[in-house]
């Protein structure tokens, strides 16, 4: 459209003309569909020469009584119209940015850039955590003690002296004669106790050694101690702790058994079984088949425990373990072994040859 | 022990399948590793049968065509190839359709031209005994058609009992029958130790044997008894079936009666022929240093003088409680025999074995301790088998050594302290009856009727000794399924992990967190492999017996532990690997310290280890496991720890596992409590993997650092900061830590953070000099800074960096 000179009316009235002007600019402005349109109508009605301009700049030649009325008037037009532009040049950009971006298309179907590989605890690692964190939920604290231990105390302070015959159930590793690689962390109950006067919850986890190696016995493991010593802790508690663990480790429906047992330093002694958590307890699969887990039993032994033996207090009396006042339980549990009854691992040498094919199967762990 | 089912039932016999059995005796602590099923596969078709008559087989010269009478109507004719068979005896018969020990089942054969219906049995076809020579012949007195089960034990259980190492009167198949009469209530056989055979003759044992204790602290008791007219035999099928069932091989009549008692009651007989006993003599003493002897089974041993030995006047007949010699042992020819049960010191007799690497059914039962009174026990026993199956002369008298003879030992029971012991009830009288089926003998303390005066008999005597022993008797046995389910009533027990438990689990779970997996390695290595990292072994501790050369060492760091497993994933085509492990490390205790009640240097260590590359993707390259990655993840740590620490390079020859160049110290709290570094090209070409950086971490010290160091409140300053980015160039060796003391020394307290974010080389700096661009931010905690300010403080860095060599570029 060229653009014509515009000739004001004046003759008219101004104001009439005015809103004639509105409507046709506001519907220019409507009508743009491009910047370029837009840029056109601006001129067109607001530019230099535009008749709207034109009506304001000739405002100074009307009659003084007129001019209030129509400059206000075509003042208002022009703010109006102005407006009216902005809006439209912000509608227009947007839709030409929404087409621009349309057209900016990517492969969704690529990977996305990596996230940061979380990497795993190891099984063991793992499994002793949530021992750990079941006991301290019943009000244990958790200590650890040396693995190169005294044989005082792995032996002899938990009533195993010299040539006692239980001493040959522990092949035992000897750095001399006196010195051994701990064969359970058993070895931290009398150092517990020397360190801490009665009352005691304590557990213990760690690295044990014992001079055996096939499938299921490899030089090193781990186990957990437990020592509840007490005024009037009972075999019956015993149970009680046992049974909340098993629960919580093994699943809620579990129940335990105990069978008498021995160790030298408990006395009542027991091995205490879990119920089969592949079978329900019942000894057989769902298809029937003899449950492998359990062998059929039904049960699984998974951990040794007792009242403390008087003789065991016998080496702490002055700290306050006086067995005519005290009483408490001791219980020793594998954590390698818990972890392969729950994860189903053949063999216990898989655990330590840092297979990562083996050790990234287990998730990350809590 | 293995203990045949069959023989277990003639002490005591509960209405109860063998698995029953084996239940109630787990429960109460005598577990069943397996039942093992003996014998024939069914008892069916095996009866008793009568030959008629015997004919040569027409056709081989070995066998015979036998008429055999078996209860069925008309006699069976049976093909036999054992040269003892003949008309008139009785015999074992298995019809056609008897399922053999092997399960195959036997049917009508035609053995060269003649049909054989049937088979009579030898002692090995149905597994109670080892003979073949020839067909078993039975007690005429049977009757033909007789179920032979009735009569042979052809088909049994074994239960293979794992008895703990105080109940040696588990070792025995009559103790295992107490217990299972403890157990159940079933009633129990007479002890069969209880009668004695009866003499004959008007000499005694003292005429033909002469007997000395020269060190009565190795033997607390010695009998022997002496018999004459003995004929040297094999023993009766009954006999030879349970010591076979038992895994006793039956040799002879007078060794399977040793080994049957020894079976049988838990306590070890050695039988001697008494002519070869030089000197009619039998001195028991300590071996003297240097002396030695053939043992039976062939082995010439050395002795010490802690063993104690059987002699005869001129040597060592046999090591005591281990095992005997060939000098005196019975033979066929034996006629007149010495029979000796003696009880052993059990800790004497076990270290004897240990060291001699020696262990026999005999040592394995004293080591556990036996009592006195057990050895006369079973020579009553012997002696009428002696006189039963040898047809021996049992000569009047015994020779008994018992220096200090053992009373009997009382315990009280408070019924209180059982109670509360066990925190269950359980009724007065079910106490009594456990103790008395165990063989206790009880009575009400005279004081008080809660007190009970418990006698424990001999066979318990090692075991039973206290109050609380006696509890465990009563628990075991009244049933552990009985007792209540109850908590601790707890008092001030609040359970956590301390500070240092949570701060370990923080730094790996940091490491986790950071795609590291982690790895559990052997405590122990191979002297080599600390060679292999150009360590020099000082220090090291070593096991006196390791399993292997391989583990000889305890490790004193985790890196070769790492490496292995890097090396063995990179054989698996995972050259990538990024590992950590957290656990102890050990050296030689060192000569004044006494860290935390070892007996050697023991430190909890975290240990970091990457191979070639981190990360990595289709549009971002892998980032090569270097120093830099590896202080990047050892930053994460720290952050974790909430710790600061600076790395600081290493003193030459300090740590020779790394690349000189590219090793660091770990400093926190002005301790080195770690390395961190790109391993020695050397060590890795050693694991054969390629390129890798490291980390190891004390995380005890961490903890004991990061304990050492609080947390309090500062302002936060409500004023804006100013940010300013400097370059600074410096020359080559002065390090970027050098120009941030530098930096922070000019710009005092108002300099809150500085980052370096760029490192420059090129031709405008010239050679021997790099550019390192950080952002300072600077703020002030009481006002707003100007321009001036920041221009001052710049002023003072540019004078301070000049004390490194340094200069701000423009």
């Amino acid at each position: 459209m060229a653009e014509q000179p515009i000739t004001p009316p004046l003759s008219e009235d101004p104001t009439v003309r005015l809103e004639e002007l509105r409507g046709e600019a506001e519907r220019a402005i409507e009508a743009a569909a491009r910047a370029e349109d837009l840029e056109e109508a601006r001129v067109r009605y607001l530019g230099r020469k535009a008749e709207l301009t034109a009506v304001l700049r000739s405002i100074g030649q009307l009659p003084a009584d007129r001019r209030g009325p129509v400059g206000k008037a075509a003042n208002a037009v022009r703010v109006a119209l102005e407006a009216r532009l902005s809006e439209r040049s912000s509608a227009l950009e947007a839709a030409a940015l929404e087409a621009r971006l349309g057209g900016d298309r990517i492969d969704v179907t690529l990977p996305g850039d990596p996230p940061r590989p979380t990497g795993h605890l190891h099984l063991v690692t793992q499994t002793r955590r949530e021992i750990e964190d079941v006991f301290v939920g019943l009000g244990f604290s958790v200590v650890e003690g040396p693995e190169v231990e005294l044989d005082y105390y792995n032996f002899t302070a938990l009533n195993m002296p010299p040539a006692h015959p239980a001493r040959t159930l522990h092949d035992t590793f000897y750095l001399s004669d006196e010195i051994v690689l701990r064969t359970h962390t058993s070895p931290m109950q009398v150092r517990a106790m020397e360190a801490q006067a009665p009352p005691i919850y304590i557990v213990v986890p760690g690295r044990v050694y014992r001079r055996d190696s096939d499938a299921t016995h490899t030089p090193m493991f781990h186990q957990i101690e437990g020592l509840a010593v007490d005024e009037d802790i009972t075999l019956a508690d015993l149970q009680g702790v046992l049974l909340e663990f098993a629960r919580a480790v093994f699943g809620p429906e579990r129940e335990i058994r105990l069978r008498s047992g021995y160790f030298p330093f408990t006395e009542p002694s027991v091995e205490v079984d879990v119920s089969c958590f592949a079978c329900a307890g019942t000894g057989a699969l769902a298809d029937g088949r003899r449950d492998p887990l359990c062998k059929g039993s039904g049960w699984i032994e998974i951990l040794g425990a007792g009242m403390v033996d008087p003789n065991v207090f016998g080496f702490v009396e002055e700290r306050g373990y006086d067995p005519e006042r005290v009483q408490g339980f001791a219980f020793g549990l594998g954590i390698d072994r818990i972890a392969m009854l729950k994860y189903g691992v053949p063999d216990l040498r898989l655990m330590f040859e840092g297979d990562v094919r083996f050790l990234e199967q287990f998730g990350a762990g809590a | 022990m293995r203990v045949p089912v069959s023989w277990l039932r003639t002490y005591c016999d509960p209405a109860l399948s063998t698995a029953e059995i084996a239940e109630q005796l787990a429960a109460s602590g005598t577990e069943a590793e397996r039942i093992e099923r003996l014998g024939v596969g069914s008892t069916d078709a095996f009866v008793v049968g009568k030959v008629i008559a015997v004919e040569r087989h027409p056709n081989a010269d070995r066998l015979s065509v036998c008429e055999v009478e078996d209860g069925s109507g008309a006699p069976r004719t049976i093909v036999c190839g054992a040269p003892n068979v003949a008309a008139g005896q009785t015999v074992a018969v298995a019809r056609p359709g008897a399922v053999m020990p092997g399960g195959q089942e036997l049917g009508e054969a035609t053995l060269r031209g003649v049909s054989s219906s049937g088979m009579i049995l030898a002692e090995d076809e149905v597994g109670i005994g080892e003979d073949h020579e020839g067909i078993m012949v039975l007690d005429d007195a049977l009757k033909a058609g007789e179920p032979l089960a009735a009569h042979l034990p052809i088909v049994d259980d074994v239960l293979d009992l794992e008895v703990e190492p105080n109940r040696p009167d588990c070792l025995a198949v009559y103790g295992v029958a107490r217990e299972l009469h403890a157990a159940t209530g079933a009633p129990l056989a007479d002890d069969p130790t209880a009668s004695d055979a009866s003499p004959s003759g008007s000499d005694r044992a003292e005429d033909h044997a002469s007997l000395e204790i020269v060190h009565p602290e190795i033997c607390l008791r010695f009998t022997a008894r002496v018999f004459e007219d003995v004929r040297v035999g094999p023993s009766p099928h009954w006999l030879k079936a349970r010591l076979t069932a038992a895994g006793q091989r039956p040799i002879s009549n007078v060794v399977d009666i040793t080994n049957y008692l020894m079976l049988a009651t838990g306590q070890p007989l050695h039988a001697f022929d008494l002519d070869a006993v030089r000197g009619r003599r039998i001195v028991v003493r300590r071996a003297q240093e240097g002396e030695g002897m053939t043992t039976l089974d062939g082995v010439e041993r050395s002795l010490d003088p802690e063993m104690a030995l059987v002699c005869d006047a001129e040597g060592p007949s046999g090591i005591a409680g281990v095992m005997g010699g060939q000098v005196s042992e019975v033979s066929d020819s034996t006629s007149r025999v010495l029979m000796e049960a003696a009880t052993w010191v059990g800790p004497n007799i076990l270290g004897s074995s240990t060291r001699l690497g020696l262990r026999s059914e005999a040592s394995a039962r004293f080591e556990k301790q036996l009592h006195p009174d057990e050895a006369l026990a079973a020579q009553r026993l012997a002696s009428k088998l002696m006189v039963e199956l040898c047809g021996a002369r049992m000569v009047p008298g015994t020779l008994d050594a018992y220096p200090r003879p053992a009373s009997p030992r009382t315990v009280r029971l408070r019924l209180e302290r059982l109670r509360s012991l066990l925190g269950a009830e359980i009724p007065d009288d079910e106490v009594r009856g456990v103790l008395e089926r165990l063989g206790f003998g009880v009575s009400v303390d005279g004081s008080s009727a809660q007190d009970l005066e418990v006698t424990v008999p001999s066979f318990r005597d090692a075991d039973v000794r206290r109050e609380v022993d006696l509890i465990e008797e009563v628990a075991r046995v009244h049933g552990l399924a009985r007792l209540p389910t109850t908590l601790p009533a707890r008092r001030r027990a609040v359970g956590r992990l301390t500070g240092a438990q949570r701060l370990r689990r923080r730094a790996e779970d940091a490491l986790r967190d950071r795609g590291l997996t982690e790895i559990v390695a052997y405590s122990f290595t191979a002297p080599e492999t600390i060679a292999r990292l150009r360590l020099t072994g000082d220090g090291l501790l070593a096991l006196t017996n390791p399993l292997s050369e391989s583990q000889r060492v305890m490790r004193p760091l985790l890196l070769p532990g790492l490496l292995d497993a890097a090396s063995r994933n990179a054989a698996h085509g995972r050259a990538a690997v990024a590992l950590f492990e957290s656990a102890h490390v050990y050296g030689a205790r060192p000569p004044d310290g006494t860290a935390n009640g070892s007996p050697a240097a023991e430190r909890h260590h975290l240990g970091a280890l990457a191979t070639d590359s981190l990360g990595g993707s289709w549009r971002s390259d892998p980032a090569p496991a270097d120093f830099y990655a590896m202080r990047g993840l050892l930053e994460g740590v720290m952050q974790a720890a909430g710790l600061d620490w600076r790395a600081e390079p290493v003193d030459a020859g300090d740590r020779p596992f790394l690349h000189p160049g590219r090793a660091a110290s770990i400093v926190a709290g002005e301790r080195t409590i770690g390395w961190l570094g790109e391993i020695h090209p050397l060590v890795t070409r050693e694991w054969e993997v390629g390129p890798c950086a490291g980390f190891e971490l004390d995380v005890e010290a961490l903890a004991e650092v990061a304990a050492g160091t609080s947390k309090t409140y500062r302002t936060v300053s409500t004023f804006p900061a100013v940010l300013q980015d400097i370059a600074v160039v410096v020359p080559e060796d002065v390090s970027a830590a050098r120009v941030e003391e530098a930096v922070r020394a000019g710009a005092g307290v108002t300099l809150r953070s500085t980052e370096l974010f760029d490192v420059y080389r090129g031709e405008q700096l010239g050679e021997g000099s790099k550019s390192l661009a950080m952002r300072l931010e600077f703020r002030a905690p009481d006002r707003t800074l100007t321009d001036e300010d920041v221009a001052a403080l710049r002023e003072r860095i540019e004078s301070q960096l000049e004390e490194v060599g340094g200069r701000l570029r423009a």
